[in-house]
């Protein structure tokens, strides 16, 4: 007993990463209905005419790529679909590639123009301070795009002068940053607001939801999944659905075998 | 000396303080001006923490490879990193960092080869550790830590897809847990620390909080 509950650590790592791998290989597909704070976001950006404006600001790194990039992606393809103007934006310094990438790369698919149909205003540190500028005038706060061109002269902000202009702004956030945008941007600048955020984050993010502050949050790689099948293209996502799934059924099964062994040890005794 | 390293300070932070708090209720066009300037100058001067970080993370380096403490070699790769990083982002692609900035160079190479993998593979280590710790540690000892364990098999299981297929009835369990409890939890939570901030910025607007201006007082 005594020798099971203290394992050699490696057996376990050797049973999550098969966990993982197994799934990857025998692919099966799993149910990922919508939830409502899911919905929220689809139908807002469904609810959007033609041209209308939607920042988005990608203010994650490398380090949540897998999460919160499927996000992106999926949120751009829908945009793109809709024929609404993308603005991207970043405040984190690490993320301004991961942008640039699945902005450029969702843009050529629907033959959008960059400057015209979307654009990638880059990396600006100050984070509040960045959202308040914006506020004020975005010009100000991004005098040039991410590849340098004057942001006065683009056709894409045509009608836009600050945050309030936006039709809808959307957080994809591995930090801090959504309270951020709640507390400085979107209470002063009056705008509707979602937001994307890794799994461990979102249980922060439930007071927003109810307050209406949030009009809609994906959470994690589900979030992303969900926003997948309610935009009808199955991706990475959705294919991440399986190895999460045995992962979590192998903790939980982990958890009870260490509980079942620890209490017929007697330690509680 | 006093007068230049604490006086003027304390007059700065209270003066700007008082300014930008009024300044929020005040929709006048001068007020949005000024508001519109400061956050510039806020924003230039934390572009200057970039070389604080730098000189931070090189120093600590530095001394490690010095002093031949536990694990010096790996500070050699952080200005090998850090220099071959910097190299290229100033060459840019041939046409040197005072031009726009080029797409395909070997920065970005090394942005989505080296950094972009290493980030994710650094994050995808905490499902092998997670699952250690939760085999290792995470034990019913008590009535509290029973309810805890309960609420995270529920919440793991039902935010899941998977959950659905176990127990149908699994993800609107876990759908409450999250939007009930978790959420007065997390709100109480945040209503302390706003107050929390509030205070600590009077506290500052005041003179009271001087931790800022650094000597140990």
């Amino acid at each position: 007993m005594d020798r099971l509950l203290g394992i050699d650590r490696r057996i376990i790592f050797i049973f999550v990463a098969a966990a993982i791998t197994i799934p990857l290989i025998i692919r099966f597909e799993l149910p990922v209905p919508a939830t409502k704070d899911v919905k929220g976001i689809y139908d807002k950006i469904n609810s959007l005419p033609d041209d209308s404006h939607i920042l988005i600001s990608f203010d994650y790194d490398p380090a949540s790529k897998e999460e919160l990039q499927p996000m992106a992606i999926a949120l751009l393809h829908h945009c793109f679909r809709k024929n609404v103007k993308v603005i991207g934006m970043t405040l984190n310094p690490g993320g301004s590639g991961l942008a640039d990438k699945a902005i450029t790369e969702a843009g050529e698919e629907y033959n959008k123009k960059y400057k015209e149909d979307y654009v990638f205003l880059g990396y600006k540190t100050g984070v509040e301070l960045v959202m308040i500028n914006m506020g004020e005038n975005i010009y100000s706060a991004f005098p040039n795009d991410f590849n340098g061109n004057p942001t006065a002269d683009l056709p894409v902000l045509k009608g836009v002068q600050s945050l309030h202009d936006f039709d809808y702004v959307i957080d994809l956030a591995s930090g801090s940053s959504i309270e951020a945008w709640i507390a400085f941007a979107k209470e002063k600048y009056k705008f509707d607001l979602g937001a994307g955020c890794t799994a461990v984050i979102s249980p922060d993010m439930y007071p927003f939801l109810q307050s209406d502050q949030l009009n809609g949050l994906m959470s994690g790689l589900k979030g992303a999944a969900e926003y997948e099948t309610l935009i009808n293209r199955k991706s990475s996502a959705v294919a991440g659905m399986s190895p999460q799934s045995a992962v979590h059924v192998l903790v939980v099964l982990f958890i009870l075998f260490g509980n079942t062994l620890y209490f017929l040890s007697g330690r509680k005794k | 000396m006093n007068f230049f390293k604490r006086t003027i300070p304390l007059i700065i932070a209270f003066v700007m303080g008082v300014l930008m708090a009024f300044q929020y209720y005040v929709p006048h066009e001068a007020s949005q001006s000024l508001l519109k300037i400061v956050t510039r100058w806020g924003i230039t001067i934390a572009g200057f923490a970039v070389f604080i970080g730098v000189y931070s993370l090189f120093h600590l380096h530095w001394n490690k490879i010095k002093r031949k403490l536990p694990g010096w070699g790996y500070s050699i790769f952080v200005f090998f990193g850090a220099g071959i990083t910097v190299a290229f982002g100033l060459y840019n692609g041939g046409e040197f960092f005072w031009n726009d900035k080029q797409q395909g160079t070997m920065f970005d190479w090394m942005y989505f080869n080296v950094q972009v993998p290493a980030g994710a593979t650094m994050f995808s280590i905490l499902a092998f550790f997670m699952a250690s710790a939760a085999y290792r540690t995470f034990r019913a000892r008590t009535s509290e830590a029973t309810i805890l364990l309960v609420a995270a098999v529920i919440v793991m299981l039902g935010r899941v897809p998977v959950g659905t297929l176990l127990w149908e009835s699994l993800p609107p369990i876990a759908d409450w847990i999250m939007s009930v409890p978790n959420m007065a939890a997390k709100r109480g939570i945040l209503i302390g620390v706003s107050i929390g901030a509030i205070a600590t910025s009077l506290k500052i607007i005041f003179g009271i909080e001087r931790a800022y201006l650094g000597g140990g007082d």
